[in-house]
């Protein structure tokens, strides 16, 4: 008897608190493209997750759906929307079109998606300068190569990919104007296996150090076992190579994440657009490892000047492989240059696969 | 080029087709028999989790390669009880079983991303592994290479030197037939469907031991559709399924050096070579056999249930 009045109570007491919580809660859902243990990008953004919940204790409750295919994430985006939630990170380039669609039919619920570039009344978009980080990559590349080549591993012959190669080959340029980059394109995001072929095939024709644009470790180890230097990818991947990361171009969302949810919570969220980078703190480097303390001050005071903008990747004068002038002395390139770059600068040899 | 890097491509080529022949030997003997089973990729990339999450327990090559082998058995015996016991649809059935492989893997796998450990030994003969020139490719490799060259040479001598190989290709060319001679149809099919699991798994475990020594997700990229690709180019015979293997892993490989070399090459065209050579190889088939009819087995795909 005792036991169901006590229940009873408790009952009670948890319809009214019920419907009282969830409203105190902003409830948010993330969307991952990949597993969250892929120790890469879709691994980044759960860290923001994450951080989010550590931010704002009690004040948020947070869902995620990983491995979710582009061509099926509508149904994952309208499932979360449907759930109750207040704010959703659909956080993978395809995930545009959907996000958009179910953005029309729940207006009341904020959504932000990464790396895209189409917004409505309750849609943002956010992105990073990874190339800032990739400068000073070149810079560390071109002090440390003892061969004057460098290997770069590319996936698609998009404008991200291209303004990397770029940034990186002029920050090398800063430093040793005549080093040489050769490029191989895997023509994949991902492919462990096909990644260590090109790595080995580039160590095989000189280069040293290896760069990638793809988001397996394979290149890192093959870089370890042979004695050579690489650069991580999307995340701290020195686990994978202790003796040959330098660095790694890290995507930290976690700021943006927190401060989004917090403009939710107090009203002032508006639709908008960010790319940040070094200066924002969404674009960071690892710890700069396996290489001597002057290259390592070199790099760090990089980071500073580019966060302070003293330094910038794209400053003037930049030429193009054949030449012509792309950014004049004195300029720096405009945004919407950078976001459609499809040429190389002047010392690359290598001919863009069109 | 220096003779030195003409056999690290050559052997980086080796190495880069050992997988698909190993994967692809294993769905030819299935094939054979006549049961097509498109979970190649699943079962490959469960042989390469539980290959990886084994050797990291146990410390020993050995063991995770056998572990990969089971897992793949495991996923064929399921998908064995379905097309074979239950005569399920057996492409719906391999398709979901790649589904399953991919999902299963991920689960399994997932307390091991990030872990490395050193890849499987090479060979090293005294003497013999330091010749120059041909040392390193003959006398180096590791285990699995020359394991996929043995069961090449053991998978051809069984399917036509042997009376249980005779009677396998005979039920996959007519089970009707075969069964009215009173063979056991079922239990073949269910043996070779579980050799091609094995060998799928342990093609798997060949890529998170040896190839890339860690593991990830959906790390065999694909890996599995390029060997069911290969049965078909090599028009089900094991000789032809490593010439093919080397043709594909060769393609890949020799692209990224020529690439690397500065030979103005276009990638997208490179990479699309094994499968312009699959379609080329398969229209010379045809031309070939014109009278003689296909040269798959006669019952590929057709399931089989006997009348009681």
């Amino acid at each position: 008897m005792k036991r169901t009045t006590l229940s009873a109570c408790l009952g009670a007491l948890l319809l009214l608190a019920g419907p009282a919580r969830a409203e105190d809660k902003l409830k948010v859902g993330f969307v991952y493209v990949g597993p969250v243990a892929d120790y890469g990008y879709s691994f980044q953004h759960d860290l923001s997750r994450k951080a989010l919940e550590q931010a704002l204790p009690g004040k948020v409750e947070t869902t995620f759906l990983e491995n979710v295919p582009e061509a099926d994430s509508e149904r994952a985006i309208e499932k979360l929307a449907r759930s109750g939630m207040g704010l959703i990170f659909t956080t993978s380039f395809g995930f545009m079109e959907p996000t958009l669609k179910v953005a029309r039919k729940f207006p009341k619920v904020k959504f932000e998606h990464a790396t895209g570039y189409k917004r409505a009344p309750n849609v943002s978009t956010y992105s990073a300068r990874f190339y800032e980080g990739r400068y000073v990559c070149g810079k560390i590349a071109a002090k440390l190569s003892k061969t004057g080549t460098v290997g770069y591993i590319a996936s698609f012959p998009i404008p991200e990919v291209v303004s990397g190669i770029n940034a990186f080959m002029l920050g090398a340029q800063s430093v040793n104007p005549n080093l040489k980059l050769k490029i191989v394109w895997v023509n994949t995001w991902f492919d462990p296996g096909k990644e260590a072929e090109a790595a080995k095939a580039l160590l095989a024709q000189g280069a040293d150090i290896l760069s990638q644009h793809t988001d397996s470790a394979a290149p890192l180890q093959e870089a370890e076992k042979q004695g050579k230097l690489a650069f991580g990818q999307s995340s701290d991947q020195y686990r994978f190579a202790p003796k040959a990361q330098l660095t790694s171009i890290v995507d930290d969302w976690n700021g943006y994440v927190i401060h989004e949810a917090k403009a939710v919570m107090d009203g002032s969220w508006a639709s908008h657009d960010t790319w940040g980078g070094i200066k924002d703190g969404m674009v960071v480097l690892a710890p700069f490892t396996n290489m001597p303390a002057d290259v390592k001050a070199m790099a760090e005071e990089t980071v500073k000047d580019i966060a302070s903008g003293k330094v910038q990747p794209f400053a003037g004068p930049v030429a193009k492989q054949d030449g012509t002038v792309a950014v004049k002395a004195g300029e720096t390139a405009p945004d919407p240059m950078i976001l459609g770059m499809n040429w190389y600068v002047k010392g690359i040899d290598d001919k863009l696969p069109q | 080029m220096s003779l030195d890097l003409v056999q690290m491509i050559l052997a980086t080529v080796l190495a880069a087709a050992t997988p698909l022949i190993i994967a692809a030997l294993g769905e030819l003997v299935a094939e054979r028999a006549g049961v097509l089973n498109l979970g190649v990729e699943g079962m490959m990339v469960c042989g390469a989790a539980l290959g990886f999450a084994a050797a990291v327990e146990t410390g020993s090559t050995l063991a995770g390669a056998l572990a990969g082998i089971g897992a793949g058995m495991a996923l064929a015996a399921l998908f064995g009880v379905l097309t074979v016991g239950l005569a399920a649809n057996q492409v719906a059935s391999g398709l979901a079983l790649t589904i399953l492989g991919l999902g299963l893997s991920g689960l399994a796998g997932a307390g091991y991303v990030g872990l490395k450990r050193e890849p499987a030994p090479h060979l090293a003969v005294p003497g013999l592994s330091d010749l120059p020139g041909v040392g390193r490719l003959l006398f180096g490799q590791d285990g699995f290479v020359y394991a996929a060259l043995a069961l090449a040479v053991a998978v051809s001598w069984f399917l036509w030197r042997t009376r249980a190989g005779l009677i396998l290709r005979a039920i996959g060319d007519d089970a009707a037939a075969t069964h009215s001679l009173g063979l056991p149809v079922r239990g073949v099919r269910f043996l070779a469907v579980l050799f091609g699991g094995g060998c799928a798994g342990l093609a798997g475990s060949y890529l998170s031991l040896a190839y890339t020594p860690f593991w990830t997700p959906a790390m065999t990229a694909g890996r599995g559709w390029i060997a069911l690709a290969l049965v078909v180019f090599a028009s089900w015979r094991p000789a032809r399924v490593v010439g093919g293997a080397v043709l594909f892993g060769g393609a890949t490989v020799l692209q990224l050096h020529a690439q690397a070399s500065g030979i103005g090459l276009p990638g997208q065209l490179l990479s699309a070579l094994p499968y312009l050579a699959t379609i080329l190889a398969l229209v010379l088939l045809s031309l070939g056999r014109r009278r003689g009819g296909s040269l798959a087995p006669a019952a590929l795909g057709r399931d089989f249930t006997p009348h009681r």
